[in-house]
Formats: C-alpha cells, sequence, structure tokens
C-alpha cells in the first residue's frame, strides 16, 4: 500500500495538480507515525511513511492546510473523510482546495498494546494473516494481530469512503459494529457505579489538552476554555476529579458534530476512554432524532441544530421511561 | 464600584404572606455593591415607583434589582422609572419573587431562603449589566388577514375602515368560511347568509381590501412591523380578472360527479365549480383532481376542453402555474377557524356505516335552501321525511380519552336547540330527542332560547349519553342510550341521528404558527399574550388573533374578536416607528468560527455570513468567514448563543456570563 500511495503523491505533484501532500513520516519510534507535509518527491521518498501504525487522522491539519495558496493532497482513511466533510460543512476547511485520495484500511495497531504483552524495542512489523511478526531489538515476537489492534478499529463503523476525489483500491461498506455495546454497559450501571466507573478514568486526566489538540471536531478559533469570558477558562484544578467537567462540556460541544472518528482516546496518555462520552450522545441522538451520522454528507441538518414538529422532548421521553 | 439599590415588594400578601420581605431586605443589604435595600407595599405604585427613582438620585444608583412579580408584568413600569430617573432602563432587573416564588410556596421560611436566592441572583446580573439604547424600526402601513371567513372579514372590513390597507388570504376559493355553510343562527334564528353576504360583499368592493382567494401563506420573514410574507395564489385554471361567474362552464362540464365539498359531499358539482351563488370572489376554478382534461385519462378526455369552449370571455387557462406574491406587512392578523373533528374513532355511532347519522354541519346543509334537498329536510340514503330524530351532544368533546378533545366545544348545545327548534316548527309531526351531559347556555338570550325549545316546542331533552348506534335493516336507526335521571336503558327507533360534532383548529394552523413562530395549545389553538388581559394578541408581536383560531366561539364572539384584533392592529399601523428592542444577540468576530450553526437555529433570518480580512495573532492576514446579526431582525431569543460552539455569538442584556453569574449566585 505505502508504494501505491507514493507513487500517486508524487505523480499528483509532478502533474501539477496538487503543490503539497499530507501525509506521515517516522517519528522517534517506529510505532510512533506523525502527521507530515511534503512538498517534493524527493523529501517524500526520504521520509514518507504508511503503515499498521499509521493512525492519525489529518483531517483537522487541512483547516489551516487548505486555506493556503494551491492545492493539498491528503490520503484518508474512510474514518477521516468523515471528519473531512463534517469539516466541509461547518465551512471550517476549503474544500476546493484539496485533493483527496481515498485509502483503504484493515485496522492500525496500537503499539502499547503490543508493550503490553512485554514486548519492547519495537522496530517493526509484519502481519501474517491472523499473526502478527514484531521485531525487536531483542529479536523476533509474534502475537495475534486481533490483540494488538487499536480499540478504534475493533468497533470501526464504516470501510465506506464518503469524500474523495480518487480511490486507491476498492471502496468498502457502511459496517455493523458493537461500538455502542460499552455505552449499553454503562447504561446498565447503577448511579452510584458509573459514577465510581467515570470518577477513576477521569481522575486519571492530567488535562494536557491532547484529546482536544487531536479532536477534528475541535477546530474552534478560539477554545472556550482558553476564553476568559466563558467562566470555564483554564486553572488549577482544585482536586483530581475537577477535569470531569472539561471532558463533560468538550462532549457537549461536540455533540452532534462528532464523527466518532475515535482520535481522543487514540491519544490520550492515560488511555481515558473519552470516546464513551460521544458515542452516549451519538447513541441518544439516534434514538431521539432518528439514525444521524455526524460527516455522512455536507448538506444535511444536524439534528441538534434542526427542529422538526416531530421532535420529541427529550426530557419528557425520558421522565416516561420511553425509549 | 456598582452602587446598586434593592427594592423588595409585598404586593400586599401576594408576596408578603409567604416572604418574609423584610428579611429578604435584610439579606440581600449585605450582597456587594448593594447600598441601599428597602421594601415596600406596592412597588408598582406610584409611591413605589417614587421610592425607586429618589433612591437612584439620592445614593447615585449604577443598578436596580426589584425584587417582585414576573418581569411580564412590570419590568416595563420599572424600566421607564429608572429613565425618569437619569438611569439607563437596561440596568434594572427583576427577581420573580412572586410567579416564581410566594405563589408556589407555603412554607415561609422556605420561601424567604428562595427569595433571597433569587434577589441574589439578580443582583449578580446587574454587575454585569450593560446600558442598552433601543433603536427604532419602521411599520410597514398594510395588514394581513390570513382567513376569510366571518373572523377574516370582520378583522379586514375594521382596519379598512380606519384607512388602512389590508389583505386578506383565503385557502378556499371563496371567502366566507364556516359560515357560508350555515343555514339559520342563534339566538335569533336569522338566515347566516342575509348577514354575511352583505359582509363579504363589502369586503370585496373595498378598495383598501385585497382579496387572495385560493391562496396560502407559504413563507413570513420579518418581525413586528415588518413581516414579509410569501403568498402563493394557487392556479385556479381560470383568469380572475376575465372570469365573470356567469356559470356557463360548469354547465358545459361534462364531469358532474365531484364530491360538492361545500355541500360537505352529500351532492355532486362539476369539475370545473363557484362554490355557492353568493361566492366571493364569483370565479370559476377548476377542481384538478376531477378535470378530464387536466387529469388526464383517455385521449378522448385529454381533448375535453368543454368549458373553455363555452366560456365567452376567454378566461379558461388550462397552462396557468401558481404564482407567489412577495408583500410587506406591519401587522399580521390570523383567522384561520375551526372544523368538525373527524369522526373516524366513533364506531358506536356509526357514521361511516349509515349515511342517516351525520353531524350538525352536515345537518346544516341538509336544512339549507342552497343545500342539496333545497331546504326540505330529507334523510339522505332514502330521500324520505325523518319522522324521529335522536341529536347526540357533546361527540368528541370534553372527552378524556384520546379519540376526542379534552374541552368543551362550546357552541354545540345552541345549535342542537336550533336545530331541534327549526325541525320542531318546520316539520310538527317529527319527535325530536336531544341526549345531552349538560346544557350551556351562559350568553345574552341564549338560556331563554334553549327553554323555548324545550318548553314551546316540545322537544325532549334527555340527560345521558347514548352508548350505540345501529343501522337496522328496515331502514331505522337503533340508539341505545341511558337516561340518567330515571335510571333506564333506552331504546329509540329513529330515522336520523344528528352528531354534535366537537370542534377543532383547522389543520393549516400548526405549520402557520411555525411560520409566524406563536405559540400553540396542545390543541392545536393559538396561544393568546395573556389569558385575560391580552386575548387578542399573541405572544409574538404584531400577530394577533381573531376568532376560533383561538378558543371555540359563537358568530357574536367571534365578531368581536375580530374587532378587538382590528383595533390592536391599527394600534400598531398607525405608528410611524416602534421601538426595538436592544437586547439582541452580537457575534464576536474574533471568535467566531463561521461554522453557520446560528445561522441553521435562527427562526427570524437575521444571521448572515461574510468573509472578511483579519489580522491574526501571528501577525499574518487571514480571509476569515464570520457572522453578523442585523439587528433590526433579531428578536433576541437567544437560540443562536446556545448553539455557537466557541461562545462568540452573545446576547446584550443576557450575556453568557451575565447567565453564569446568576447560576453561581443561585448555587452559591
Amino acid at each position: 500500500m505505502q508504494e501505491a500511495i507514493i507513487s500517486k503523491a508524487k505523480q499528483l505533484l509532478a502533474d501539477g495538480t496538487v503543490n503539497r501532500v499530507i501525509g506521515w513520516k517516522k517519528g522517534e519510534f517506529a510505532y510512533d507515525i506523525t502527521p507530515a507535509i511534503f512538498e517534493s518527491a524527493e523529501e517524500i521518498d526520504a521520509e514518507f511513511v504508511y503503515d499498521d501504525f499509521t493512525s492519525a487522522n489529518v483531517s483537522k491539519y487541512l483547516v489551516k492546510e487548505s486555506k493556503k495558496e494551491g492545492k493539498i493532497l491528503a490520503f484518508l482513511k474512510p474514518c477521516d473523510t468523515y471528519s473531512l466533510n463534517q469539516l466541509t460543512k461547518e465551512h471550517r476547511v476549503n474544500r476546493d482546495n484539496i485533493y483527496v485520495v481515498g485509502i483503504p484500511s484493515d485496522g492500525k495497531l496500537d503499539a502499547e498494546k503490543i508493550k503490553a504483552k512485554g514486548i519492547t524495542g519495537i522496530i517493526g512489523v509484519e502481519r501474517n494473516g491472523d499473526t502478527l511478526k514484531i521485531n525487536t531489538i531483542y529479536g523476533e515476537e509474534t502475537m495475534p494481530v486481533s490483540e494488538a489492534m487499536s480499540n478504534k478499529c475493533l468497533s470501526c463503523k464504516s470501510k465506506k469512503h464518503v469524500t474523495y476525489d480518487e480511490l486507491i483500491g476498492e471502496d468498502g461498506e457502511v459496517i455493523e459494529s458493537d461500538r455502542f455495546d460499552m455505552v449499553e454497559k454503562l447504561e446498565n450501571m447503577t448511579s452510584q457505579e458509573r459514577y465510581d466507573f467515570w470518577k477513576n478514568e477521569l481522575s486519571k486526566c492530567i488535562r494536557c489538552n491532547a484529546c482536544r489538540n487531536v479532536c477534528p471536531a475541535c477546530t474552534c478559533e478560539n477554545c472556550v476554555f482558553d476564553n476568559p469570558d466563558s467562566g470555564i477558562q483554564n486553572k488549577a484544578a482544585s482536586d483530581s476529579f475537577e477535569e470531569n467537567m472539561f471532558h463533560i462540556i468538550r462532549a457537549f460541544h461536540v455533540a452532534g458534530r462528532c464523527t466518532d472518528c475515535g482520535e481522543c482516546s487514540r491519544v490520550c496518555p492515560q488511555n481515558i476512554p473519552l470516546h464513551l462520552l460521544n458515542r452516549k450522545f451519538i447513541k441518544d441522538i439516534n434514538s431521539l432524532y432518528g439514525e444521524y451520522q455526524a460527516g455522512e454528507d455536507t448538506t444535511s441538518r444536524a439534528p441538534l441544530n434542526d427542529y422538526t414538529q416531530d421532535d420529541c422532548e427529550a426530557s419528557i421521553v425520558h421522565e416516561r421511561g420511553v425509549e | 464600584m456598582q452602587r446598586i439599590g434593592v427594592f423588595v415588594c409585598h404586593c400586599g400578601t401576594n408576596i408578603a404572606a409567604t416572604v418574609d420581605v423584610k428579611a429578604v431586605a435584610e439579606a440581600l443589604s449585605h450582597e456587594s455593591g448593594v447600598v441601599i435595600s428597602q421594601e415596600y407595599q406596592y412597588m408598582c405604585s406610584e409611591a413605589g415607583q417614587n421610592l425607586i427613582k429618589d433612591s437612584i438620585k439620592e445614593y447615585g444608583l449604577t443598578g436596580v434589582v426589584v425584587c417582585s412579580c414576573s418581569p411580564r408584568m412590570h419590568e416595563n413600569t420599572f424600566r421607564k422609572a429608572a429613565a425618569a430617573a437619569g438611569l439607563n432602563p437596561y440596568l434594572v432587573e427583576i427577581a420573580n419573587i412572586r410567579e416564581q416564588c410566594s405563589w408556589i410556596h407555603k412554607d415561609i421560611a422556605t420561601a424567604t431562603e428562595k427569595a433571597i436566592i433569587l434577589g441574589k441572583a439578580a443582583i449578580a446580573k446587574v454587575h454585569l449589566n450593560a446600558p442598552l439604547t433601543a433603536g427604532e424600526s419602521p411599520v410597514a402601513k398594510r395588514a394581513l388577514v390570513i382567513g376569510g371567513g366571518i373572523a377574516g372579514i370582520q378583522t379586514a372590513l375594521d382596519i379598512a375602515e380606519a384607512g388602512f390597507e389590508v389583505d386578506i388570504v383565503e385557502k378556499e376559493a371563496t371567502i366566507g368560511g364556516k359560515m357560508a355553510q350555515i343555514d339559520k343562527t342563534f339566538p335569533t334564528l336569522d338566515c347566516a347568509a342575509c348577514i354575511l353576504t352583505p359582509k363579504m360583499v363589502e369586503a370585496s368592493q373595498n378598495e383598501l381590501i385585497t382579496i387572495h382567494s385560493y391562496s396560502e401563506v407559504s413563507a413570513v420573514k420579518g418581525f413586528v412591523g415588518n413581516f414579509t410574507v410569501t403568498i402563493k395564489k394557487k392556479t385556479r385554471f381560470v383568469d380572475e380578472t376575465k372570469c365573470t361567474g356567469c356559470g356557463l362552464c360548469t354547465e358545459a362540464c361534462p364531469m358532474k360527479k365531484v364530491p360538492n365539498a361545500f355541500n360537505l359531499g352529500l351532492d355532486n358539482r362539476s369539475a370545473i365549480y363557484i362554490p355557492f351563488a353568493q361566492a366571493v370572489p364569483k370565479v370559476a376554478t377548476i377542481d384538478p383532481n376531477y378535470c378530464l382534461k387536466l387529469k388526464g385519462g383517455t385521449v378522448k378526455e385529454k381533448v375535453c376542453g368543454k368549458c373553455a369552449a363555452a366560456c365567452t370571455v376567454g378566461a379558461i387557462n388550462y397552462h396557468q402555474q401558481d404564482e407567489y406574491i412577495e408583500q410587506k406587512y406591519g401587522a399580521i392578523i390570523v383567522a384561520t377557524g375551526f372544523n368538525p373533528i373527524k369522526l373516524d374513532k366513533y364506531d358506536e355511532f356509526a357514521y361511516n356505516q349509515c349515511p342517516d347519522v351525520v353531524t350538525s354541519l352536515e345537518l346544516e346543509r341538509l336544512m339549507n335552501a342552497a343545500g342539496p334537498n333545497g331546504g326540505t329536510l330529507l334523510r339522505p340514503s332514502d330521500k324520505t321525511h325523518p319522522h324521529k330524530i335522536v341529536f347526540v351532544q357533546c361527540v368528541g368533546s370534553r372527552c378524556d380519552d384520546s379519540k376526542g378533545k379534552p374541552y368543551c366545544s362550546k357552541i354545540c348545545c345552541m345549535y342542537t336547540a336550533k336545530h331541534a327548534m327549526l325541525i320542531r316548527e318546520k316539520y310538527p309531526d317529527t319527535e325530536v330527542y336531544v341526549f345531552y351531559i349538560d346544557v350551556r347556555t351562559p350568553g345574552k338570550n341564549f338560556d331563554e332560547f334553549y327553554r323555548r325549545a324545550v318548553e314551546q316546542y316540545n322537544v325532549h331533552y334527555i340527560k345521558g349519553m347514548v352508548g350505540k348506534v345501529t343501522p337496522k335493516a328496515d331502514g331505522t336507526i337503533d340508539v341505545q342510550a341511558s337516561d340518567l335521571l330515571s335510571n333506564e336503558q333506552l331504546h329509540i327507533d329513529a330515522d336520523m341521528v344528528v352528531l354534535a360534532t366537537a370542534i377543532e383548529p383547522d389543520k393549516t394552523a400548526r405549520p402557520l404558527a411555525t411560520m409566524l413562530t406563536t405559540q400553540m395549545d396542545t390543541n392545536d389553538f393559538f396561544t393568546e399574550a395573556h389569558a385575560k388581559l391580552r386575548p387578542v394578541e399573541s405572544a409574538t408581536a404584531g400577530i394577533f388573533l381573531s376568532g376560533a383560531c383561538q378558543g371555540p366561539k359563537d358568530i357574536p364572539e367571534t365578531v368581536a374578536q375580530a374587532s378587538a384584533a382590528a383595533s390592536k392592529a391599527i394600534g400598531l399601523l398607525v405608528k410611524n416607528s416602534i421601538t426595538c428592542n436592544p437586547c439582541v444577540a452580537h457575534s464576536n468576530e474574533l471568535m467566531c468560527n463561521g461554522c453557520s450553526a446560528c445561522e441553521k437555529v435562527c427562526p427570524y433570518g437575521a444571521i448572515t455570513y461574510q468573509d472578511k480580512e483579519f489580522r491574526m495573532p501571528d501577525r499574518t492576514t487571514a480571509i476569515r468567514r464570520v457572522a453578523s446579526v442585523n439587528p433590526a431582525v433579531c428578536q433576541g431569543c437567544g437560540a443562536c448563543t446556545v448553539a455557537c460552539p466557541s461562545g462568540a455569538m452573545d446576547l446584550n442584556g443576557f450575556s453568557n456570563s451575565q447567565i453564569m453569574a446568576e447560576v453561581d449566585a443561585i448555587c452559591k
């Protein structure tokens, strides 16, 4: 796949379709693959990477990049295209300045899961059917692929590209996923159990803002948490659970706009399952206002920004105990 | 430093009986910024207002908090008092300690505690209040009346009488509404058409009144004094300016089997039709659902064109299209009226099984000289004289189940007495039974009228409900009922059954309410601004209510309300400009993402976007898409401020930080 992508990038640069490419390059370790901009074939040859660790969604970078001179080429996995569509809908990107090449994804790996098996010094991996061969500086190790798969890919919702100018490989379909299973589990807890669950999780937060910085729905010119007039701007937390408000407010701000790309949980250094907050909103919106997938298109009205006479009054539905 | 004055009102005992007002004034005097805290028996009185005015001058107040009734009652009073003392009126805040506190609590300690908290919240808010200045916007000197029944006609006539242009939009082919279908009117028994049609003619002849019949309102934009309304004139395939209403086309039309809507389907009309002889405008209309040529069946039918051939003035145009008119109005009066409910759910009355079970409105047509039988009361099934007629009251009214309506339809008791009396007068050999729950006859000369039916005309009034109506093979109808006073089960072999069907608002009212951003109750009746003191205004400025769209009404009440709505509209139209609400939204362009969330939720279309050049913090220049609010169109509802993800949108007088300050004060 990497060869196909690289040759496509070089071709589109050479024929002048685009003047830049957003892709990925290696970070300090083999498994921390980082988004990067390439302006020439030489740079691409030297550093471009697309492998099993290439998880990062580059859509958000296009908010700034698409406003620059000339077209930029972006390689988007199916889940990334939903983010780009949502940004297009909100007028945050200039879609005309982006050339999207859709690339397939058969699930990305989570290095933390491999490391948790006691496998360290990773220098590369090879997928062999269901078996993952891991090359380390200490020698070769193996483990099942499914155990190394990142969480967001395990509950993948779609293999379909919702926007693209060109595709590499075949397009997939929207797939049945079990993404709401854990939300249901939480819903079935008693309120005390649920409180304890979130207190335990959110108390780990070190407020590094990685979730906010990576989130493609968090593209505000000036975040409310940075706005002294909002009354909720950053300040030192008085106890370890105070950051819960940050996450709850953030979940509210992206409600109806979150495409469930899963980046928030992927980048969380404390492994907080932040995506569950967003999924709870998505599940509720689906059940109250009908199935809705943010980013599926660029024109539909989001349920929370729309009113129809058939709309239920969420609080009344809740009160009556009707699902 | 803020210098805030707090004024706690007793409202006689309305507040003081449940709230310890002295304790409230004392507690609030210790709040930060408060320099004077007083209580008084009636703050809204002249003396109370003077207390506020004098304190503003004496203490140099920068903000005023009045703990009193709902701001809907006296906010304006206190704002004016502040303005008279030289303080910007928008530096006054009301803490509602009556409707939201004293009236709903019984325990003095709890109510007092809550009143103090509400006062603290208002103080926290007034700390952040900014002086605001109201602008002015012009008033378009033209009114729109939606609905051309007796309510709409009366309203239009009164507005025109005052010298203003007024347009009537009527969805049917003629104005006249339900009253045109009614035979006689209670309690005087004069003919409905005889008193209605002169008004219809007057409306059509008045130079200031324009009637858009066969039309509907398709879009409403703007606000009080400045509405822009799009009216859809549905195609009638006839040129209104040419048609003389001679009726030759209706005779020529070969399609005669169209259920006649004016006679409620009790007889047939042609596909091209004039609803009734006195229709206004008297213009033919082609029903495209039945016209052979327009519907297009066989080749022979498609070439029909007989009406066009019969027309001597060339008014028929099969290619006519819907037309859209855009017009500015200062005021809009809703007069969409009512309809009898559908009786599909009332199988027990056999309405759908037996043609001789009819609704009261159908009976009006059956008895009307212009009706299907030329005024002779005949059974729809076999055209024979009925000799025994049973009236059933409250069909679908005063229902506690989901089949009917919870309210009393108000007019049924009187029109049933009228029907019974007319039948006994004209056909003395006919026995008439009326089954009722109660007979309700409040109104001038109403009870006398009902007593005449019972005492002079010997109508059998039986307290009790009809349980089951069963059509029998011999053509009679078995009516099974209970007589509650003698505690008997009755079986009556009736020839006809008349159902006093509940009335409900017209189905077009609900989507219209959405367009007008007015409120409705759960029964889809328009909600008045105040149930007692503002009964003909809606809560949306510039929208007035006329007739049964606001609640069940008889004709005299409808006409009275129609004139009242007209006088309210005239009061608006005589003004050259109105004061705008300065509590409108504004966008902080430096924070705006241009995401369009606010634009999508704005019910008034007040928000637009533009690409603007900005100097960015990193010293580059960027072109950004940002929202801007048209303050003349914004009504200050605040929907945009909630939708805005970045907090760029804020509302004057109700800023995000003010709301947060109130919440903080309450939660402290």
